[in-house]
């Protein structure tokens, strides 16, 4: 062990560790004693072979490693990333949990996504700060409203807490949201889903590359997978920048660069990678309890525990595989903020960022084995991903373990491209992550 | 902004174009199977690196365009 293994660390045997539990007691040691937290993981040499590589080090990778090893036992394993954890996707959102999808599917995956999320927090020992302070998408016309009708039924049979409300309801929500009739867009109804919020994405990533970790599970930042290796239709091993490995299975997590890496293996992918942008303002009072959506506006809007408005918008016009920002999506975005609410036009923009997004054709995830035996794909996660990192990583370790997917990951399929099952999101999953 | 050489109106701003995605061969209407209508339809290549698209000018001379364009750098050349 090359890294913090410091005297105030339990047990050490066979790669494995009980890691310090953090508590409100442990925060007042250290504070007296004014002595180093311990590192939250370790970085160790890599071997040639793993029972299990995983190919990406955000979200979905880690929780899939933490899941292999806490419910099957399974911690020969090796999570790599090109760069460092969380440095994709994971660590770039805009961090949306909800699960008022559009088809029955869709909403019984979130769902149980977000009942995961609820009690991850304890589960990782580590506060990921979920706050579940309600998510509202807003219907400026009549077909988007009734897209949302659509959407509350079917959210309500499946158990999901979720309703139509009206501009007097919203106002009451959200005062500085203009809900007057002369605009542009007059505001007409919402899908109001009380359980959605915003949460830390980079304490979800860290949490479980911690819990990972102390399962013995090995995470290699800087460690790029330059090939993988097949024979009789089978994976045998990854080529990296760091060394060859051998091992019989491969779990693509690697979102935006994942039909790259599929293409290593032969495995052709119905997705394309376009740069999703977001902004973030200086932090004010707090003003804004709920995540506001508009689909037409092409912008969302939530204020985070700090106090700054973080905005977030569609993909960009075409496809990219660049994470550069754009004038023309700071001018964009501006005008669309200040049309919902024009009482922040005198804030000021700190920063914007993009990430690269992996789309579908029908706006849901690719999930399960592929013609290549043991190479796995948990991909597809669009601009909408976070929110699904721990029940993927679930039914990944569950289809790993048991070498098929179960019933929760069925339908996401790559098969169903060719068989024309397509399961059609992009009416809950568009503008709305 | 990045700007896109139109061979009826010279480079102009991406802005003014609808990205159409990469070249993919049809399939021969008189043999494909279904399967194969399905991979035309939803399968692409992906790539990182240069790459053959069609654009449409839609705030122009209105007429679909073959660009090359490379997806990291995203510097372009006219193709025809
Ligand atoms: C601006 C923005 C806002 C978003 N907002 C939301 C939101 O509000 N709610 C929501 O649910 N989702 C949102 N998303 C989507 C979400 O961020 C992603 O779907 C999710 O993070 C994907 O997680 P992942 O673990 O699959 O991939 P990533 O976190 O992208 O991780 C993939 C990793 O693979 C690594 N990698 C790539 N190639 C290689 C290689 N050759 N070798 C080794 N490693 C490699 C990368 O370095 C990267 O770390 C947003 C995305 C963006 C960009
Ligand atoms: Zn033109």
């Amino acid at each position: 062990m090359s890294v913090g293994n410091g005297s105030h660390r339990a047990g050490n045997r066979n790669g494995k560790r009980r890691p310090q539990r953090y508590s409100a007691f442990g925060l007042f040691k250290r504070g007296l004693s004014r002595s180093d937290w311990p590192r939250v993981w370790q970085e160790r040499p890599l071997k040639s072979t793993y029972d299990v590589v995983i190919i990406g080090g955000g979200v979905h990778g880690l929780a899939t490693a933490y899941y292999l090893a806490a419910n099957h036992g399974i911690t020969n394993v090796a999570v790599l990333d090109k760069g460092y954890l969380g440095g994709g996707g994971s660590g770039r959102n805009t961090a949306i949990l909800r699960s008022n999808y559009l088809t029955p599917e869709g909403v019984r995956f979130y769902d149980r996504s977000l009942h995961l999320y609820e009690n991850l927090a304890s589960e990782l020992n580590f506060n990921v700060m979920f706050s579940q302070r309600g998510h509202m998408t807003l219907a400026h016309n009549d077909n988007s409203l009734r897209t949302l009708r659509w959407r509350a039924e079917v959210n309500k049979l499946q158990g999901v807490d979720s309703e139509v409300i009206d501009p007097a309801q919203i106002k009451e929500l959200v005062p500085y949201l203009d809900t007057s009739t002369d605009t542009r867009y007059p505001i007409l109804g919402a899908l109001y889903h009380p359980p959605g919020g915003i949460i830390r994405h980079d304490a979800v990533v860290w949490g479980y590359a911690r819990a990972a970790d102390a399962h013995g599970v090995h995470l290699h930042q800087n460690t790029e997978v330059t090939g993988i290796e097949t024979a009789d239709g089978r994976v045998t091993g990854v080529r990296t920048t760091k060394g060859d490995i051998s091992t019989p299975v491969v779990v693509n997590c690697t979102a935006g660069w994942s039909s790259l890496i599929s293409d290593m293996a032969g495995v052709d992918m119905p997705v394309t990678t376009s740069p999703l942008q977001a902004a973030v303002t200086e932090p004010v009072k707090p003003f804004l309890g709920t995540v506001v959506v508009s689909g037409t506006l092409h912008v969302y809007v939530s204020q985070t525990d700090r106090g700054e408005l973080v905005f977030g918008a569609s993909v960009d016009p075409f496809t990219s595989y660049s994470m550069r920002g754009s004038l023309e999506f700071a001018e964009g975005l501006a005008g669309h903020v200040l049309e919902l609410m024009p009482a922040v036009s005198k804030m000021r923009l700190l920063r914007q960022w993009a990430g690269l997004c992996d789309m579908t054709p029908d706006y849901s995830p690719i999930m399960g084995p592929t013609h290549v035996d043991g190479f796995h794909v948990d991909v597809g996660w669009g601009t909408y991903g976070f929110k699904a990192g721990p029940v993927s990583g679930e039914a990944m370790a569950d289809t790993v373990a048991n070498g098929r997917p179960p019933e929760i990951i069925a339908p996401f399929g790559i098969d169903r491209f060719e068989m024309g099952q397509l399961v059609g999101e992009k009416g809950a999953a568009a503008v709305g992550h | 902004m990045i700007q896109l050489p139109c061979p009826w109106c010279g480079p102009r701003n991406a802005s003014e174009f609808t990205h159409h995605g990469e070249v993919t061969p049809r399939p021969d209407v008189g043999t494909a199977t279904p399967e194969e209508w399905r991979r035309y339809l939803y399968f692409r290549q992906n790539a990182n690196g240069w790459v053959d698209e069609n654009w449409y000018h839609t705030a122009g001379c209105r007429r679909f365009i073959r660009v090359r364009r490379h997806t990291t750098s995203n510097e372009t050349e006219a193709t025809r």
